[in-house]
């Protein structure tokens, strides 16, 4: 059976990308939010951020926070994924699959792999949507490459995990709520004002939590800055988030279900 | 003789307690089991009884605590890959994928049974008109009625062409015309071949689809045979007899040679003949007695397990570990008791 586990994660990925095509409000419901962010915190900050961000390597804040807002949106997509999964779970489509002579791991590498589409997708549109207000990214093609590796890492990372999430969830409403840390937790970091100004405290939590170094790395990269070590740091983050997402996520799957 | 389909020895389950410090749940206790090639086989029983358990044990979804499992020959502990590729499962809630098409469901399980595009196709559109899908083959499967859905998830089961289908509770929750409609499906399936194991809760489900039928209780088969056999050994029915007063109902008792109950009926065993029911009726005459209410009903699965068991038919799945084990006890006695 293990030769089949090829074509059987390919047609899990179809089919999850399926839903997407065919109901565009889970895109819809992943680009609304973040899409939200951008426009509202560009137009509305963007005159007050000027000061702000005086000295850095751009004034305007439109390039400041796309970086975080793409990121972010990973973190919106793997809400969707969270959301299926458990649906699946509940709907008894899962159980369905597992009586079934298909390979066993096909199941959710495929929902994986259709989340990424779906989740490439979102990101693309919040670019151009940035674009249009006025983002203009300077960066190589070097670092645009690395930024790219990283975000795709995290993607990886963050499905897997809202694989986890979805599997976990007694109820779909359960497995919704607890993505929304992930959603929340870029607001604490350095993603949408610098953290020199923050509390001690919070500047602490700010600038050693996860999204601050992928945040920083990924848009150092875009704009053809220097990101030093943070890049390391942002993919050993991302590197160890998408283990520990997948071996979760397996044991999950893999053990015995309750009645 | 061929081997059989289904071969179950000594089987036991037992789930965690809900609660931490209470024994665990035991649901099946010692289950034993043998389906024919070719053959219907009912698991009759109540909820709470065991019969999902069981299907899920069979169909690989969960693993055995003790005991011998064979599905199409293989051991579904040891050759599971091979118990799947054998069987079909039509669980109690349909599993189908509410945001694809019927179509696309059908074409889904082709794709997983690596059918090839032509010939999944072909699979789908055969499946779809034999199972009168025809029209709402396009159209999302949140769309569908329960019928439909129901129908939809069988003919999904069917698209791997399997030896041995399980049928979890089929008709539960369908009106009369779409239980009837599943009923042909069942037959049609069986005619060609196909061995059977449904669960059920309704008595007349089991004869009229059954070659064999297992009374499950308490994690227990408390009695097995043929429809025709398990009927011979439940009574026919019953009459209630409502009386004004105790003492009508006193006297009518004394002169039927039956125990007075407490309250202002009286429940008569009764075959079903019209012959038995004049009888009653002549004896109450001539000792003119009053009689308020006469109902003469048939049995129902309550009196089967009345019958079969001695006790009622437990209703809810949420009893403690000590009550199952205290039932079946009872169970067992009284099928030592019938045995006799």
């Amino acid at each position: 059976m293990t030769s089949y586990a090829f074509t059987d994660t390919m047609t899990m990925a179809r089919r999850d990308f399926k839903h997407t095509a065919r109901y565009p409000m889970l895109l819809v419901s992943t680009v609304v939010a973040p899409g939200f962010l951008l426009v509202m915190f560009v137009t509305i900050f963007g005159g007050a951020m000027k000061g702000v961000l005086a000295g850095s390597g751009s004034t305007h804040y439109v390039d400041y926070i796309t970086p975080s807002i793409l990121i972010q949106t990973v973190a919106f997509s793997a809400q969707t994924t969270a959301i299926t999964v458990n649906t699946d779970m509940t709907e008894g489509v899962i159980a369905r699959f597992r009586t079934m002579a298909i390979s066993r791991p096909s199941v959710l590498t495929g929902t994986v792999l259709g989340s990424m589409l779906r989740t490439v997708i979102a990101i693309a549109m919040l670019f151009g949507v940035a674009v249009g207000l006025g983002y203009r990214p300077h960066g190589s093609l070097s670092g645009w490459l690395a930024a790219l590796g990283i975000t795709g890492l995290l993607m990886v990372a963050f499905m897997w995990l809202a694989v986890g999430f979805g599997l976990n969830a007694k109820t779909v409403a359960g497995a919704s709520s607890s993505v929304v840390l992930l959603e929340f937790l870029p607001f604490i970091s350095g993603a949408f004002v610098p953290t020199g100004s923050m509390p001690a405290a919070v500047r602490w939590v700010a600038a050693n939590q996860p999204f601050n170094p992928i945040i920083g790395a990924v848009r150092g990269l875009l704009a053809g800055g220097h990101v030093g070590n943070q890049g390391w740091v942002a993919l050993a983050w991302s590197a160890g988030f998408a283990a520990l997402g997948y071996v979760w996520a397996r044991r999950l799957y893999d053990r015995e279900p309750g009645r | 003789m061929s081997a059989p389909a289904i071969a179950v020895e000594g089987l036991r389950k037992s789930f965690p307690a809900a609660k931490k410090g209470d024994a665990p749940k035991l649901v099946l206790d010692d289950l034993d089991l043998e389906v024919e090639p070719g053959t219907v086989h009912a698991l009759l029983g109540p909820n709470g009884a065991g019969k999902t358990t069981a299907v899920h044990i069979l169909t690989t979804y969960l693993r055995p605590d003790a005991g011998r499992v064979l599905v199409a020959t293989h051991d579904v502990v040891t050759d599971p890959e091979r118990v799947r590729a054998a069987i079909g499962v039509t669980g109690q809630f349909s599993a189908v994928d509410w945001l694809l098409t019927g179509r696309e469901n059908l074409r889904l399980m082709a794709d997983l049974n690596h059918l090839g595009k032509a010939e999944g196709r072909r699979v789908a559109a055969g499946l779809l008109e034999r199972f009168d899908l025809v029209e709402a083959a396009d159209k999302p499967a949140s769309t569908y009625s329960g019928g439909m859905k129901r129908r939809l998830d069988l003919a999904m089961t069917l698209v791997a062409r399997p030896r041995v289908v399980f049928l979890d509770e089929p008709t539960t929750g369908l009106d009369p015309r779409s239980r009837r409609t599943m009923w042909e499906f069942v037959r049609e399936l069986v005619a060609g071949g196909t061995t059977i194991l449904l669960t059920t809760q309704y008595l007349d489900e089991a004869d009229e689809l059954a070659d064999r039928v297992s009374v499950l209780d308490g994690g227990r088969i408390v009695a097995d045979g043929t429809a025709a056999e398990l009927k011979r050994r439940i009574p026919g029915g019953r009459i209630d007899v409502e009386f004004a007063d105790r003492g009508e109902l006193d006297v009518a008792a004394r002169i039927l040679r039956v125990p007075a109950p407490d309250g202002l009926t009286l429940r008569l065993p009764h075959d079903g003949g019209v012959r038995s029911l004049r009888a009653v009726l002549d004896a109450l005459d001539d000792a003119a007695v009053d009689v308020t209410a006469l109902t003469v009903k048939a049995s129902d699965l309550d009196d089967v397990f009345f019958a079969l068991t001695g006790h009622a038919a437990e209703t809810t799945e949420a009893t403690g570990a000590t009550e199952t084990a205290g039932t079946s006890q009872t169970a067992q006695t009284a099928d030592k008791e019938a045995a006799r």
